[in-house]
């Protein structure tokens, strides 16, 4: 009961904090001087074609540009109408985008939840690779495991990921018949998912997974570790010894348990970190995610599409911290009954 | 009838260094209980683990042979694989260690620790589990058995954790149960119910215990077989009765003329007369708001100090005596100005005898900086006071340098002078804390706050992290230098035996509350608060003739509100003191 209070209470905050985000964004998007079109007005008078002028002007009008910078904003959110009645980000209307002159929403469309995908498996993978690599580097610290375990999450942390990417690419294509680069089939592209496109998308997944993961996953390992050894050292590990336990039962239900916080509490920074630390991989391994879209959006000033991309970011964050503060309270019950009456 | 433990020639020792357990041998009788006395470093906690072989990794056995003659017959322990011995765990023999704060695990519910004994061993479901758990918690003395298998260990105080700790020793009744100093970490009445307790639950089951301590008071509550421990060796071992009432080995001897004794008064002292105070606290109160976790539940408020009217006379010392969460620390934090009172209470320092009195709770910046040098403190754990990265010369001359005073080479020969004055050497300026024991840091803590040659030093238990050798010499240089230099001392401990040693006069605190003041004599002499008696009969005094009075424990360790009709008081009122002859003031109903 008190988790779900708790959640509820967790969700009006992310609310006003994606609002906050929202209005900074908005800011930082129109602080450079000028915009998509005004730019281009200016370019097409430069150069006599005033027919372009024109539609410029009238997309200028249509999404508003000629008003007040809040009034911008509040017709971007949707909190007041624009020449169209109601149409913002909370109406579902993503806006336009001037450099790919389509809708936002056509842009973004299916990278958005393969960016989710590519990201989620390589977060999976993290946890994966780092929980049992960080407990027995812990557990036989000082030993041959130990230091094995630091070399390969040193070498993972060290190596340029899109170097990584194509020495697996190249290898795994000779060895494995791994597909080279893309998420999925070029003839899957724009088909509704079938099974046989969920199965070209796993297999494309294996590579740009492992790339994106190896550096998060060295670092997750490391600090595992330490927190294990920490916890090692307690005297309510000795009490699990003395009960008769065996040391794998007693790692994994009282020292795990404890180091496992900080691990949780990651998971909202794993997020964007990886969205944005990804662009580079996902151009080397042509990747169908947002993060190339975004780099041209902010390049050009393509205020619509890098305005909801970064908003789409932020979101992904605040629901990771928000997911990772409500596993929290279900797994701590020390903040679960912070304040409780004893 | 054989021994159901039998150590011989144990030595063990880490990595290529000398063994720091050397020929240690003894033998644990069926049903009694053996104890294992020394000081930090002695060996015997290393001793004791070496038993169910949980030892530090790098610890080694060297050699030495673990009988033991239990339910299953006659096993060599020392010869025992890992997956052999963890069947012994637990089982035949448990263990319960010193910090029942941190012995459990903080994520796992109590019902769930404690059962999981009876899951390994017994191969027990989770229902008879936790009916056996929970009359094994009834017969340890919880009040709500069900509750406390609902708990998680931060519900529950440390003595409650203590006791959820031997029901977890107790639930597969072992044969032997190994208590690693289980009580050090308790306030003294708790100590004495949970000894009491463990001294029940050995009479009922029949088992045997083998207790680790430094406390020769616990010893002759519990022990009927001795084993003192110096070094790493043994230095006399036997039964308790003749050991205990003359000592022969020089050390053990050395032990019992250090340990802190209630001393026996045969009349009251006169009252401390109050002419010149050189602190006065009047109706001081002091109230925590305690932030609800969430916006919309209102904050909580804890009444760490409430009424409390003290002073203390110039040049003597005023010791204020309360179990954790009593306020005492809060008031020692009050008096230096550290922590504001409530509005309407008051602090008067008087920095020179009959001169203007500074109002500590409401200094201007440049009354705190003249007060500051005035009024030092020495604080408990000289392990954590002590900056690691600072030479002993920067963090002695530390204080002159933020104050401004004297010249580079004046301080350092005040440093030099002050760090031979408190029994250290010179040419020990140069080091670092870590070249230092306890004892020495210690020494140093006190040298520093000497520094700018205040006139009250508050000493917030000084001793308590200490060894009872060394607790000692740190009382009798506060001692001498008190009367060297003409200090006054607010004195805050938790040990009226401590107490009895260095005060003039006594306040004895509970629940933020004082309960009864009296010049030191007075109070042993004749105390009259329950709460008093109980500390008093607490405490465990290194004679088998004079065990610890449970009953009076009990009358007087309960909550306020379960006292005796004439000094019950609940949460919001409270009697005032009533003086029952000069000095000596009791709070009671009258």
């Amino acid at each position: 009961m008190s988790t779900l209070r708790y959640a509820l209470y967790r969700m009006m905050t992310m609310v006003l904090t994606l609002l906050v985000v929202s209005v900074l964004v908005f800011a930082i998007i129109n602080l450079p001087p000028g915009d998509y079109l005004s730019n281009q007005i200016n370019e097409l008078r430069a150069t006599g074609q005033s027919a372009g002028v024109a539609k410029a002007e009238f997309l200028r009008r249509e999404y508003s540009l000629d008003q007040p910078l809040w009034k911008q904003y509040m017709i971007w959110v949707g909190f007041l109408p624009g020449p169209n009645g109601f149409s913002g980000l909370l109406q579902g209307d993503w806006g336009w985008s001037f450099e790919f002159e389509r809708p936002v929403a056509d842009i973004v469309g299916d990278s958005l939840w393969l960016t989710v995908v590519v990201n989620l498996a390589a977060v999976l993978f993290i946890y994966a690779v780092a929980l049992p690599l960080g407990m027995l580097a812990a557990a036989k610290s000082r030993s041959w495991i130990d230091y094995t375990a630091a070399l390969v999450a040193y070498l993972g942390l060290a190596t340029p990921n899109f170097l990584l990417a194509l020495i697996l690419f190249y290898y795994g294509h000779k060895y494995f018949n791994l597909p080279i680069g893309g998420l999925m089939d070029p003839i899957f592209e724009g088909q509704p998912l079938t099974w046989d496109k969920l199965q070209s998308i796993l297999v494309h997944l294996i590579v740009p997974t492992f790339v994106i993961g190896t550096s998060g996953a060295s670092a997750m390992t490391q600090r595992l570790r330490a927190n294990m050894l920490d916890e090692l050292g307690k005297p309510y590990v000795e009490t699990a010894i003395a009960k008769g336990l065996s040391e794998r039962r007693m790692l994994v239900k009282y020292p795990l348990r404890v180091a496992f916080n900080p691990f949780v509490a990651d998971i909202g920074n794993l997020l964007p970190s990886m969205v944005s630390g990804s662009v580079l991989v996902s151009v080397v391994l042509g990747l169908q995610t947002i993060g190339p879209t975004l780099l041209t959006a902010l390049k050009t000033q393509d205020q619509f599409l890098s305005g909801f991309i970064l908003m789409f970011v932020a979101l992904l964050t605040l629901i990771g911290t928000m997911i990772s503060d409500i596993l929290l309270v279900m797994l701590d019950p020390r903040i679960r009954y912070e304040g409780r009456e004893s | 009838m054989t021994p159901l433990l039998t150590v011989e020639n144990l030595e063990i020792g880490f990595g290529r260094e000398q063994s720091v357990v050397r020929d240690v041998s003894f033998e644990v009788p069926r049903g009694e209980t053996l104890a294992l006395v020394g000081e930090s470093g002695s060996g015997k906690t290393i001793t004791c683990r070496s038993v169910l072989r949980i030892l530090p990794r790098s610890a080694q056995v060297r050699s030495g042979r673990i009988t033991f003659n239990g339910r299953d017959g006659v096993v060599e322990l020392s010869k025992l694989t890992e997956r052999q011995m963890r069947h012994v765990r637990g089982d035949a023999i448990s263990m319960i260690f010193q910090e029942p704060m941190r012995s459990l695990s903080p994520l796992h519910r109590i019902g769930n620790q404690v059962s999981e004994v009876l899951w390994i061993h017994r191969g027990a479901s989770e229902r008879e589990a936790r009916r056996d758990v929970l009359r094994e918690f009834e017969r340890v003395g919880f009040a709500d058995p069900e509750r406390v298998y609902r708990s998680y260990p931060f519900e529950l105080s440390g003595g409650m954790r203590q006791r959820a700790m031997i029901a977890m020793a107790m639930v597969a009744k072992p044969d032997l149960l190994i208590a690693d100093e289980p009580t050090t970490a308790l306030d003294v009445t708790t100590q004495a119910q949970v000894l009491g307790l463990i001294k029940t639950l050995q009479k009922d089951t029949g088992m045997s215990v083998i207790l680790v301590t430094h406390d020769l008071g616990v010893v002759a509550n519990m022990a009927e077989h001795v084993v003192v421990m110096h070094r790493g060796r043994v230095m006399e071992k036997g039964d308790a009765r003749p050991i205990l009432s003359d000592p022969t080995h020089p050390y053990t001897q050395q032990l019992f003329a250090a340990a802190p004794e209630i001393p026996t008064v045969d009349e009251p002292a006169p009252e401390v007369e109050s002419n010149d105070p050189i602190l006065t606290m009047r109706d001081v109160n002091k109230t925590y708001r305690l932030r609800a976790s969430v916006a919309w539940k209102p904050d909580m408020l804890a009444r760490a100090v409430r009424g409390v009217d003290l002073a203390l006379e110039r040049g003597k010392t005023l010791a204020i005596v309360g179990e954790s969460g009593s306020g005492k620390t809060t008031l020692a934090k009050i008096a230096l100005g550290a922590e504001k009172p409530d509005p309407g209470g008051e602090v008067l320092f008087r920095p020179s005898a009959g001169g203007e009195p500074v109002v500590v709770n409401q200094m201007t910046r440049e009354e705190r900086t003249e007060f500051q040098k005035n009024a030092q403190m020495v604080f408990q754990d000289p392990y954590s006071s002590l900056s690691p990265r600072m030479r002993v010369q920067d963090a002695l001359t530390e204080p002159l340098e933020i104050h401004g005073i004297g010249s580079g080479s004046e301080r350092r020969d005040k440093a030099a002078a002050l760090i031979e004055q408190v029994g250290l050497k010179s040419d020990m300026l140069k080091r670092f804390p870590h070249a230092f024991s306890g004892g020495q840091r210690q020494r140093l803590s006190i040298a520093r706050a000497l520094m700018l040659d205040p006139v009250l030093l508050v000493c917030d238990e000084p001793t308590s992290a200490l060894d009872v050798s060394v607790q000692e010499q740190i009382l009798s240089l506060l001692e001498e230098i008190r009367d060297r230099h003409k200090l006054s001392y607010l004195f805050i401990s938790h040990d009226l035996a401590v107490v009895a040693r260095i005060a003039d006069e006594v306040a004895v605190m509970r629940a933020g509350i004082v309960v009864e003041q009296a010049p030191a004599e007075t109070l042993f002499f004749d105390p009259r608060h329950p709460y008093t008696k109980a500390l008093i009969a607490a405490q465990p005094e290194p004679d088998v003739n004079r065990p610890i009075d449970l009953a009076t424990v009990a009358r007087g360790a309960g909550a306020p509100s379960d006292w005796p009709e004439a000094f019950r008081f609940g949460e919001d009122d409270f009697p005032a003191l009533t003086t029952m002859s000069p000095g000596h003031k009791v709070r009671q109903h009258v």
